[in-house]
C-alpha cells in the first residue's frame, strides 16, 4: 500500500513537471536589471579618499573608474543564443545613475549563462559618430586614435614615477596589432535567470579595480602609470580579462 | 478682371517657384566624382548630404565659437585660399598662442582618404574634426560645453532643425553636417585636370615637368588624388623627433613615417612637410635632389639618387603649378558666409 502511494506520488509528480514543461511555453517580453558594485580586491571602491595597496605591496588610491560593458548575450540550457540588439553600458563609480542599467524587450525565458564584451566591438569603434553611451562626449573615445577607451582608471601611488604620482590607465583598442577587446562569460546554474513579462530579475556583478594590475602579470606603478592604448595596454587587458568580473547574485 | 487672373498667375508662380526651392535644398545633393577618381571611401552613409546640412557644416566650420575662448575656428587653421590648409604656420596655431606640433594638412577630396592626420590616427572622416575641438593647444574646448553653446544659440536651433527635421541637438548631428561640408570639397579642376579632359594643353616647361614627376615622384604621389594613401618615410631626418605612423600601430618598422600628402594645391599650401619645415616648393626639390637623410626607414624608392638637375627641378615645380584649382580655391559654396 504504501509502495503503491509512493508510486502514484512518483506518476503524479512525474506527470506535473511533464505537463510543466508542455505548457512551458513561456512567451512575451520582460526586462533584466544590471548591478555593477565597483571594489577594490575585498573592499568597497571610494574614489579619491581610500587607500589601497598592489599585490607588490604599492598604495595607490582611484580617482576614476569607468568601462563598457557591450554586446550582451544570453544563454539558454539547450545552448541557444540571444544577442541583445544595441546593448551597451557605461559604467561610471562617480556617477550613480550609470551603475544599474537595464535592458527591456529581452524574450522571457530561463537563461542559464551571460556573456559580454569588456569594451566596444571593433565595428563601432570605426563606424564614426555614435550616440548614447557612444557619443563621443563621454570622453570614452581617442580624438587621435579612432577607438573607444574600455576602460578608464585615473589615480595616483606614490611609487609612480609619472608627474604628481599620476596613474593614467586608459585601455583599449580594436585594430589588427592592438586589440584589447575582450569577451567574459558568467554560468548562472545552479541558479536560472527567470525572466518573464511580469519578472525582472536582478543580476549583481562586482567589477574588481585591482584586477587591472593582477592576474596574468602583476604590474608594478614604477613600471607601469600611464597608458594611452597601445600595445603595453594589453597586459591590462589581459589580466582584467581574467579577474575584473564576478556574478556575485541573481535575483528572480 | 485681368488683373486678377495675373495677380493669380504671378501669385501662383512665385508660390511654385518657392516650393520648388525649398524642396531642392531638402533634396539629396549628389557628390560628382571626377572623371578618374577612385570610389569614395566615406559613403555618406546615414549621412545623405543636402544643401541645409552642408550650410549648417559650413556655420561650423567658421564659427569660433567653436573654441574655448571664441578666438578659433576650423576654418582659421584650415583656409581656403591655402587649399583649407594653414598659410605660412608651420604648425598650426591654436588658442592662447599654442603651437601645435603639426602643419595643418589641405582639405579637400576627404571621401577619397581611408584615414586621417599624418599618422593616419583617424580612420572616419566623421571624427576628424574631434580632436581640433578638444586638443588644449587646438580649439582646447569639451564636446559637452560645445553642446551647451549651439543649444543656446537660435540660428543653431533653426539650422540643425531644418538640415536633421528633428530639434534635438546631438554630437553625432554636428559631426556629420561637417562630414556633409568637408566631404563635398572636391578639388578636380585644375590645369591639370583640363589637360586631362584635353581642355587645355600644358606648356612645354609644364610638359617636361609632367614626365620627370612621372618617372620620379608619382608612385608615391599617385596621380590623380597626388597621393596613394600609404605612409612612408622621405628622408627629412635620420631620426625622427616625431614618430609619425609608429605613434598608432607601435610598430618600430613605421617611425617616422607619415602619410603622402595630396600635391594638388601645393603651390598655396605653404609650408610643407608635417612639421613645414620647408617653405617654398624650390627648398622642397632641393630635399629630394641632394639632402635625403638615411633614416631607417627611408623609402626603397628614394635610396637611388632621383638625378634632379635645377632645370628638372624647375620644370617639376612648373608642373606642380598646374595642380591649382582656382574654381576651388574661390568657390564661395566653400566660403565663410
Ligand atoms: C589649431 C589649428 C587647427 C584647428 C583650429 C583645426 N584644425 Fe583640423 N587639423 C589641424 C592639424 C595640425 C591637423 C593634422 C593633425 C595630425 O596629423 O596630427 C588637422 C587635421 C584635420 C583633418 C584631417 C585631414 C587629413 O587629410 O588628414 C580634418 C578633416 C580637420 N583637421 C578638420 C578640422 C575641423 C572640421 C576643424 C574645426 C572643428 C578643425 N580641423 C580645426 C589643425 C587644426
Ligand atoms: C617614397 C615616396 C615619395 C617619393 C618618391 C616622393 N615623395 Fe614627396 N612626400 C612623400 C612623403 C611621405 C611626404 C610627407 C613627409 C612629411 O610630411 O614629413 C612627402 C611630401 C612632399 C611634399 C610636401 C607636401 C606638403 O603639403 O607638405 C612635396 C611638395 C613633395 N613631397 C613633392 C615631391 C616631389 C616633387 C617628388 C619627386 C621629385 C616627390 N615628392 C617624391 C613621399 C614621397
Amino acid at each position: 500500500m504504501k509502495k503503491l502511494l509512493l508510486m502514484v506520488a512518483i506518476a503524479a509528480v512525474a506527470f506535473m513537471s511533464c505537463k510543466k514543461e508542455d505548457a512551458g511555453e513561456i512567451t512575451g517580453s520582460g526586462t533584466l536589471n544590471f548591478e555593477f558594485e565597483n571594489v577594490v580586491g575585498n573592499q568597497p571602491l571610494v574614489l579619491t579618499t581610500q587607500n589601497y595597496t598592489n599585490t607588490k605591496g604599492e598604495s595607490y588610491k582611484v580617482d576614476m573608474f569607468k568601462y563598457y560593458v557591450s554586446n550582451i548575450q544570453l544563454l539558454k540550457a539547450d545552448g541557444s543564443i540571444y544577442n541583445v540588439p544595441e546593448s551597451y553600458f557605461l559604467i561610471d563609480q562617480s556617477d550613480a545613475s550609470t551603475l544599474k542599467p537595464s535592458l527591456s524587450n529581452l524574450p522571457a525565458g530561463d537563461y542559464t549563462k551571460i556573456s559580454y564584451t569588456i569594451g566596444v566591438d571593433s565595428a563601432r569603434n570605426f563606424a564614426g559618430a555614435q550616440t548614447g553611451v557612444l557619443a563621443p562626449e563621454k570622453a570614452m573615445f581617442w580624438s587621435w586614435n579612432s577607438g573607444y577607451v574600455f576602460v578608464k582608471m585615473e589615480g595616483t601611488s606614490p611609487t609612480s614615477t609619472a608627474a604628481n604620482h599620476n596613474l593614467i590607465f586608459h585601455i583599449g583598442g580594436a585594430s589588427a596589432t592592438v586589440n584589447a577587446i575582450r569577451k567574459v562569460s558568467f554560468n548562472i546554474d545552479p541558479n536560472i535567470l527567470r525572466i518573464r513579462t511580469d519578472k525582472s530579475p536582478i543580476i549583481h556583478f562586482k567589477a574588481d579595480v585591482a584586477a587591472m594590475f593582477n592576474g596574468k602579470q602583476n604590474i608594478s606603478f614604477a613600471t607601469y602609470n600611464s597608458m594611452h592604448g597601445g600595445l603595453p595596454a594589453l597586459i591590462i587587458a589581459d589580466n582584467y580579462a581574467q579577474g575584473m568580473f564576478s556574478l556575485d547574485h541573481i535575483h528572480n | 478682371m485681368k488683373k486678377i487672373t495675373t495677380f493669380l498667375i504671378v501669385g501662383c508662380i512665385i508660390f511654385l517657384i518657392s516650393c520648388a526651392k525649398d524642396k531642392d535644398l531638402n533634396k539629396f545633393l549628389s557628390i560628382e566624382i571626377p572623371a578618374g577618381f577612385p570610389q569614395p571611401v566615406y559613403q555618406f552613409t546615414n549621412n545623405q548630404p543636402t544643401q541645409k546640412g552642408f550650410d549648417l557644416g559650413r556655420m561650423l566650420f567658421y564659427d569660433q565659437g567653436l573654441s574655448k575662448d571664441g578666438t578659433v575656428s576650423c576654418g582659421d587653421c584650415h583656409q581656403q585660399f591655402a587649399g583649407f590648409g594653414n598659410l605660412d604656420h608651420a604648425t598650426s596655431h591654436g588658442v592662447d598662442n599654442c603651437f601645435g606640433k603639426r602643419n595643418a594638412p589641405v582639405l579637400f577630396n576627404l571621401t577619397f582618404k581611408d584615414n586621417f592626420f599624418l599618422d593616419g590616427g583617424v580612420t572616419n572622416l566623421e571624427l576628424a574634426p574631434l580632436n581640433a575641438m578638444t586638443d588644449p593647444c587646438e580649439m582646447a574646448n569639451d564636446l559637452n560645453k560645445i553642446l551647451v553653446y549651439l543649444k543656446s544659440k537660435p540660428e543653431y536651433q533653426q539650422a540643425f532643425q531644418k538640415a536633421f527635421d528633428s530639434d534635438e541637438i546631438t554630437s553625432q548631428k554636428m559631426f556629420r553636417a561637417l562630414a556633409q561640408f568637408q566631404g563635398m570639397m572636391i578639388s578636380a579642376d585644375s590645369k591639370y585636370d583640363q589637360v586631362k579632359a584635353k581642355t587645355a594643353q600644358f606648356t612645354d616647361q609644364e610638359l617636361r615637368g609632367y614626365q620627370l614627376f612621372s618617372a620620379k615622384c608619382a608612385s608615391c604621389h599617385k596621380e590623380p588624388l597626388f597621393s596613394d594613401n600609404s605612409f612612408r618615410n622621405n628622408g627629412l631626418d635620420i631620426t625622427s623627433l616625431d614618430l609619425g605612423r609608429s605613434t598608432i600601430t607601435s610598430l618600430a618598422s613605421d617611425d617616422g613615417k607619415f602619410k603622402v600628402p595630396t600635391l594638388r594645391n601645393v603651390e598655396v599650401s605653404r609650408p610643407y612637410m608635417h612639421d613645414g619645415r620647408f617653405k617654398t616648393l624650390e627648398q622642397v626639390l632641393d630635399h629630394y635632389q641632394n639632402n635625403i637623410k638615411p633614416n631607417k626607414n627611408l623609402d626603397p624608392l628614394l635610396k637611388q639618387d632621383l638625378a634632379l638637375t635645377d632645370t628638372y627641378k624647375a620644370d617639376i615645380i612648373a608642373f606642380l603649378k598646374t595642380l591649382t584649382d582656382l574654381t576651388f580655391l574661390k568657390n564661395p559654396k566653400y566660403s565663410e558666409e
